[in-house]
């Protein structure tokens, strides 16, 4: 797998928001992703973790085109294309957006109400003119419905009449119908039961190893991540702070925000209660970071180089990177070769600003984004007539004047 | 009857809808004692908001109670029928006075142009004596006492300048600033970060021990019940069907559905292990199944048996009652009473 070219490889990748413009001054920019480097190996399943507002959400969107790159590359080979990200032309998305999908958070919010689930699962298929007849699409539709062990007599029915867990499995659907490369879920089953999401935690697991899928599973659960990825990133602030083969992260955690999320989840057992080490405070504002290391205002193990010297990510073995000045000194057991293998970047922004969450996206893009499209094409044509009329009720009340004269 | 703060007996509500009577709770008995905290768990859908809310009668009005629905609020050496009191005047002794809650989605329950701190004071000037300014002075000290620093200024904020686990620390000093007997948790932690979670379990865990108020805290996440409860009792499809000490459920689950949530729950100690789903969704509450109503999904389901006849509570030790055949005769489930 490592000889191999990696699915995906972001490059000092940076995804930044400008907030309001002024007239003078600088204009204040929330960093949501700054200067990332990582792989995604082909075929894997990969996690993405983070508290919210640590900007794993961006980075998945960024990846899709879905959100603005700022800074940095994006290079996307699945063996048959080779694309850029951050530069693609309007027929190399297009072609792109076949190959890369996005599975939402919210199934209640993600399907249409107004849809019938066959029509749902067709959508894809019809925007991008994959099917030569509608023969072909039902086809297709059943075909995937019944991978996602969706009742074929329900595909008449519309959302509203399914459970959350059904309802996330149409969503899946919908997203593997044109056979993507690469698949993006975002916090799929944070809304879902216990008792649900393991069904389908085991249904994305064995559909993207059926379907030979790449999966960059973003998520805020580690217990989840544990399970079902092969290789886990750690996110916070806008920063990569640790990332390695999951049996070695959760064997091993280096990073202290790493080992504080892992003793945040809160333990079956009632009788280990309140012995974990606790996390104080919040994250902080993506506009007014802190210096140095991002991490250092909730770290217990913070020392004077952390507040003025953002860390490095150094490789501590075997695909394991981590970003901080002390990991060395607060795990003695072993001490491979640092190799240092980003530049940091150490930009204090000055002034507090109010906290506006790291994702001012505009609309949540829906995927294959015809939708948008049509609605615009609609509320265009709705003002040409609303015009028309308009002018023709002024010349019909200004005919009987003309005459007159 | 006075050892407990509030008593649910034999509690059966109906929804009056366009299609038909809709079962949401099924005959529901628990109390909560001062000090305690009591877990509920189900999945969505089980009932166990809507239970919650007929604590306080906040059901809308297509909600029907049956006629032997009990529920009994002790407080200050009174006993209250709330199901009894009628209008909102009567219902004052409930809500707002013993009785507070908080939700799931802090963002939600603020109302968005008015500051944190007007909302603060107008229900203390609605449900106590104090006026405006020891209100503000009352509502500062809470949001102090809940951790929230530079609270002044917090007070003058709107609900969209807190961040999420701010906005639950708010919401929190809210409910308690009237001095509750019982604080109702609907999902308190669930829209919340792991960390902000552990941060917030802890904070209820000082309170009750200060305060000395009994909680209910409604989840649908074992691990933040077995880190937080006393006692547990499980809900499915409107029944409670597992009800006991954190330890006795969560250590030794005597009911299928619940042996299944834990299974469910991944855990980071045993990775090796295939998560096992709970097959199946929860069926609508528009057909309830006939008999247990869990036989639809359950693995050690009894043919002819659990598909027929409603189980009955059954204690299996000391304060740990199920209502499962399986769990009252062992595993083949038909010989009579013998163990």
């Amino acid at each position: 797998m490592n000889e191999e070219t990696p699915l995906i490889s972001a490059k000092g990748l940076s995804v930044h928001f400008g907030l309001g413009r002024k007239l003078f001054g600088e204009q204040k920019v929330v960093r949501a992703v700054e200067n990332i480097s990582l792989d995604i190996p082909k075929g894997s399943f990969f996690g993405l973790v983070g508290e919210s507002g640590s900007g794993k959400t961006t980075f998945g969107r960024a990846i899709l085109q879905a959100a603005p790159i700022t800074n940095g590359s994006i290079a996307y080979n699945d063996g048959e294309v080779d694309y850029n990200i951050a530069s693609l032309d309007k027929s190399d998305l297009k072609d792109y957006r076949k190959r890369a999908q996005l599975i939402f958070q919210d199934p209640y919010a993600a399907l249409s109400p107004r849809m019938t689930v066959r029509d749902i699962i067709a959508e894809p298929l019809e925007v991008m003119g994959l099917t030569a007849s509608r023969k072909e699409t039902d086809k297709r539709v059943r075909e995937m419905a019944a991978k996602c062990r969706l009742n074929l007599e329900h595909l008449r029915r519309f959302p509203h009449a399914f459970s959350g867990g059904q309802r996330q499995r149409i969503s899946i659907a919908r997203a593997l119908v044109c056979q993507p490369k690469f698949l993006v879920a975002d916090e799929s089953v944070a809304a879902l039961d216990v008792s649900i999401q393991a069904d389908i935690l085991n249904l994305l697991k064995s559909l993207t190893e059926e379907m030979g899928i790449t999966f960059l599973f973003i998520s805020h659960d580690l217990s989840v991540v544990a399970h079902i990825c092969d290789h886990v990133a750690v996110m916070y602030l806008g920063r990569l702070v640790e990332t390695a083969p999951t049996r070695e992260l959760f064997a091993a955690p280096r990073h202290p925000y790493t080992k504080a999320l892992l003793s945040a989840i809160p333990s079956l057992d009632p009788d280990y209660r309140g012995q974990a080490q606790k996390l104080e405070g919040e994250i902080p504002s993506p506009t007014n970071p802190p210096p140095g290391c991002k991490f250092q205002t909730r770290c217990p193990h913070a020392i004077d180089i952390c507040r003025s010297e953002e860390p490095m990510l150094s490789q501590l073995g075997f695909e394991h990177d981590v970003a901080c000045h002390r990991w060395e000194e607060l795990f003695e057991d072993q001490a491979p070769a640092i190799v240092s293998a980003q530049v940091p970047e150490a930009r204090p922004v000055p002034e507090p600003v109010p906290v506006p969450k790291p994702e001012p996206e505009p609309a949540a893009e829906e995927e294959p984004m015809a939708p948008k499209v049509l609605a615009n094409e609609l509320a265009r044509l709705r003002r040409k007539t609303r015009i028309a009329i308009t002018v023709s009720i002024i010349a019909l009340l200004a005919l009987p004047f003309a005459c007159a004269l | 009857m006075s050892s407990s703060l509030i008593k649910v007996e034999n509690l059966t509500l109906q929804f009056k809808t366009d299609e038909g009577l809709i079962t949401a709770v099924d005959n529901v008995s628990f109390e909560v004692a001062p000090g305690e905290i009591m877990g509920l768990v189900g999945e969505s859908g089980s009932g166990k908001s809507v239970t919650a809310k007929s604590l306080m009668q906040l059901n809308p009005g297509n909600a029907v109670y049956s006629p032997e629905s009990r529920i009994t609020l002790t407080t200050d050496g009174e006993d209250f029928d709330v199901l009894s009191l009628k209008t909102d005047r009567d219902l004052k002794v409930v809500r707002g006075g013993a009785v507070s809650m908080i939700f799931q989605e802090p963002m939600a329950s603020f109302a968005p142009a008015i500051t944190i701190g007007d909302q603060m004071v107008e229900q203390l000037l609605l449900h106590s004596d104090m006026n405006k300014k020891q209100a503000r002075d009352h509502s500062i000290e809470m949001l102090e006492r809940v951790g929230i620093s530079d609270a002044p200024t917090r007070f003058g904020q709107y609900a969209f300048e807190f961040s999420g686990g701010m906005r639950q620390r708010a919401m929190i000093a809210m409910a308690l600033s009237t001095k509750p007997k019982l604080l109702i948790a609907d999902e308190p932690t669930t829209a919340l970060d792991v960390t902000i979670q552990a941060q917030v379990i802890d904070l209820m865990k000082d309170l009750v021990a200060e305060f000395g108020m009994g909680i209910l805290f409604i989840t649908h996440d074992l691990g933040v019940i077995a880190q937080t409860a006393d006692n547990v009792s499980v809900m499915y499809l409107g029944k409670l069907i597992e009800t006991g000490s954190v330890r006795q459920v969560i250590r030794d689950p005597a009911h299928p559905y619940t042996q299944g949530l834990l299974h469910a729950i991944p855990k980071l100690e045993q990775l090796d292990v295939p998560l096992t789903p709970v097959p199946g969704d929860i069926p609508s509450p528009l057909d309830r199944p006939p008999g247990c109503v869990f036989h639809t999904r359950c693995s050690q389901m009894i043919e002819g048996r659990c598909d027929a006849d409603i189980p009955t509570p059954t204690t299996l030790s000391e304060g740990h009652v199920a209502s499962c055949f399986v769990a009252q005769y062992g595993p083949g489930g038909v010989a009579e009473a013998s163990a």
